[in-house]
């Protein structure tokens, strides 16, 4: 077992982890609250992975990663609030509302972003590494992508292009032993998939990722074999999910009796228990780190609450690199009126006013009518009873139904 | 003024924005060693080095992607796709990427990286080698789309992509590589996108032509000067994404009728687009309904015969400007 680092550093990573793991909680329950929207995937077991990864990295260092990456965000330095709001699709979400929980982002952290395409990141991660390497400079992009991606085109795409190219990019794939609902021994011929890039000449390794030392170690290797040498590697973390793959999961792949044992093995949890037990921290601090995150996590929400809807006006901002763009960029057909393009503040009134009779369906209360597409029809039927945090709000868009989620652990703290 | 070839053009134009900014670089199948599938990137190599021209494995996808990562990370790709047809295989770092970053990301993220694809038929080489996608990336919002049809156009045009912030595809059609044409020199002749060209003045009907189709229709309309006295006026809208929508307009409500020509399908096609946007915005002005002329409802065939009668050429072009007079000659 790999050795504890020092007490200031325990103090970090056990913080990190429980932050993450408490915002991930309270992301869950702002879902079932109807406050977050669309899909939500959780990386409630997965922190050690996470932390371990980021607590090796320099400042100046990329991250890259999927769609579950709130705790990546957070790991590399993005405030909770800030994560938390982008899951409310408000302007002071770290992509103003335009992204949500999918397509975190935070340019000032390199956090490079969470992706939505599985496989998507893998390219760009090379081009992040391209650049870097073009420009002379010393950063290592760390690309992060899940089990199932490893079997995408881009997957052999990439690992060749980067051995080729001797690209200053560290590869880890969060094996968390699932694709979605298919089973890594169900979706890959081979299932050690540290060896999967052996034949592109991109050495493998595996790491425990329940256990944030192990993986501290194992990323640090790697992040010094892309910055010395412009050797990429990749590291297989093996880990788990406690929730289901998103929110819409009703996790009928897997027994309850294997999510019990993952849990055994919590990375949170063992690492405060060594951490004690080998006197680096006292329960005290264990406590506190716990007592942070809760405060945190709870200042998220209000801040996420009681920041601003996303003025309609800002429709088209950033949709191009252009001051004010003008002219036949994009065109609004919403209105039959005619119309200079893709400015809401050029509009005329009434096309305005179909822009608000548009917004104003956001108000109206998900009284089932608009199910979760994921769980539309017969799915919706057989799945109900097992559906880990499926949304039943009232009329007054209060949470009448949470009772009947099944699979939300307790507070953990 | 020189006289260079649409693809002489097209390379002085990155050699000299890889002279201007060190962030410059181009990378594709196939465009260092072997100079370009087409001789597009031909000697850019011995200039400037395989760091700066790099050749790539057959990935589109990733070589795209990996555009994507670099323009992000502070550098100006030139992707080379050896043709539209194969871009197919990078429609999700296109569409889902480099288009959708800049806004999902609220600006966090600029992606100023240039896809350049040559495409068009006619050269007999069946379904899978002969497309147009001028239409499925003007569909993309965040994507800029050019469509050059002269070498002037094609320097000054890459010259503006390569120093956009914003993904631009820039098509070109293999038909034009060899065309001459008179070339202004100077390191900053850019042309700005969203301004279209008035080919040809004339009174009776304007004929918009996209890329290749822009020579076609300019050819019909000294056809239907000739041989029939229709004065047409011709508009290369040089881009399509922005459209330069007001010089279209402007001549529409002096001729009073449209013609779109393109070699692309018609359902969903930049004629479709067009012809709804002169008719929302110029109904009144219209004598007659817009017409459109595309390539063939098919798969490009093979046979020399029916791959020309799969194509626009001028008397098609003629034709459905003499439509749009029927009844007023």
């Amino acid at each position: 077992m790999a050795d504890l680092p020092d007490a200031a550093a325990c103090y970090e990573l056990l913080a990190r982890m429980a932050l993450i793991r408490r915002f991930e909680e309270e992301a869950g329950r702002q879902y079932q609250r109807a406050k977050a929207g669309g899909f939500l995937h959780l990386a409630i077991g997965e922190e050690a992975t996470i932390v371990g990864t980021t607590s090796v990295m320099r400042d100046e260092d990329f991250l890259i990663g999927t769609y579950r990456t709130h705790g990546h965000a957070i790991a590399r330095g993005t405030e909770p609030k800030r994560v938390m709001a982008e899951l409310f699709g408000r302007v002071d979400g770290t992509s103003g509302g335009r992204g949500g929980s999918m397509h975190i982002f935070d340019r000032e952290k390199r956090f490079m972003g969470g992706y939505g395409i599985v496989g998507g990141n893998l390219p760009i991660a090379a081009g992040l590494g391209l650049a870097s390497q073009y420009k002379g400079e010393d950063a290592v992009t760390v690309c992060m992508f899940g089990d199932g991606a490893s079997n995408t085109g881009n997957f052999g795409e990439t690992m060749n292009l980067a051995a080729l190219w001797k690209l200053p990019v560290f590869f880890l794939v969060e094996n968390n032993l699932y694709g979605m609902g298919t089973s890594v021994e169900r979706h890959s011929a081979q299932t050690d998939l540290s060896k999967k890039a052996e034949g592109y000449g991109i050495p493998g390794a595996r790491a425990d990722g329940m256990d944030v030392v192990a993986v501290r170690e194992a990323v640090a290797e790697g992040i010094r074999a892309a910055r010395e040498e412009d050797r990429p590697t990749l590291l297989e973390v093996v880990t788990y999910r406690y929730r289901g793959h998103s929110a819409a999961d009703p996790e009928v792949y897997r027994e309850r009796e294997e999510v019990e044992e993952w849990r055994e093995k919590d990375p949170i949890e063992n690492f405060a228990r060594r951490c004690v037990e080998a006197g680096v921290l006292g329960e005290r601090e264990v406590r506190q780190a716990r007592d942070a995150a809760e405060e945190t996590v709870v200042a998220a929400v209000e801040f996420a609450e009681n920041s601003p809807e996303p003025p309609l006006d800002t429709m088209y901002e950033n949709l191009y690199a252009l001051d004010d763009p003008g002219g036949w960029y994009a065109v609004d057909e919403r209105s039959p009126e005619p119309h200079r393009g893709e400015r809401e503040d050029r509009m005329p009134d009434s096309a305005r006013e179909l822009a608000e009779a548009g917004a104003a369906y956001a108000e109206q209360p998900d009284d089932g009518q608009r199910p979760n597409p994921a769980l539309q029809g017969d799915a919706q039927d057989g799945a109900e009873s097992r559906v880990s945090a499926e949304r039943e709000v009232g009329d007054e868009g209060e949470d009448v139904g949470s009772e009947r989620a099944i699979n939300t652990e307790e507070d953990e703290g | 003024m020189a006289e260079l070839r649409m693809r002489e053009a097209l390379r002085d134009a990155m050699a000299e924005e890889m002279r201007r900014d060190e962030g410059v670089f181009v990378m594709g199948e196939d465009v260092a060693v072997f100079q370009g599938a087409f001789k597009v990137t031909e000697g850019l190599i011995d200039e400037f080095g395989e760091r700066r021209v790099r050749d790539t494995p057959i990935s589109e996808n990733t070589i795209v992607g990996t555009g994507v990562g670099a323009a992000m990370g502070g550098l100006r790709p030139v992707v080379e796709l050896m043709t539209v047809n194969f871009s197919l295989l990078a429609l999700d770092q296109i569409v889902n990427h480099a288009a959708a970053i800049p806004y999902m990301f609220n600006g966090q993220a600029r992606v100023p990286m240039v896809i350049r694809m040559p495409g068009g038929g006619g050269h007999q080489l069946g379904p899978t080698h002969s497309h147009s996608f001028e239409a499925l990336y003007l569909q993309v919002p965040g994507l800029l789309v050019a469509c050059p049809s002269t070498p002037a156009d094609g320097k000054a045009l890459l010259k503006a992509a390569i120093r956009d912030d914003n993904p631009v595809i820039f098509i070109e059609h293999e038909s034009l590589y060899g065309v001459k044409g008179e070339v202004p020199e100077g390191e900053d002749e850019v042309l700005r996108f969203g301004e279209a060209a008035v080919r040809r003045e004339g009174g009776d009907v304007t004929i918009v032509g996209v890329l290749k189709m822009a020579q076609v229709a300019e050819q019909a309309a000294a056809k239907l000067s000739e041989e029939h006295g229709v004065e047409a006026e011709v508009i290369d809208p040089r881009t399509l994404r922005p459209l330069d929508l007001d010089t279209i307009l402007e001549s529409v409500r002096k001729t009073n009728r449209a013609v779109i020509v393109e070699e692309g399908w018609p359902h969903g096609g930049i004629g479709a687009n067009m012809a709804t946007l002169i008719t929302e915005q110029a109904f009144d002005d219209l004598d007659a309904p817009v017409q459109r002329v595309t390539g063939a409802d098919v798969h490009m065939p093979y046979s020399k015969r029916l791959e020309q009668a799969a194509i626009p050429h001028e008397e098609h072009v003629v034709s459905a400007a003499l439509a749009t007079l029927e009844g007023s000659l």
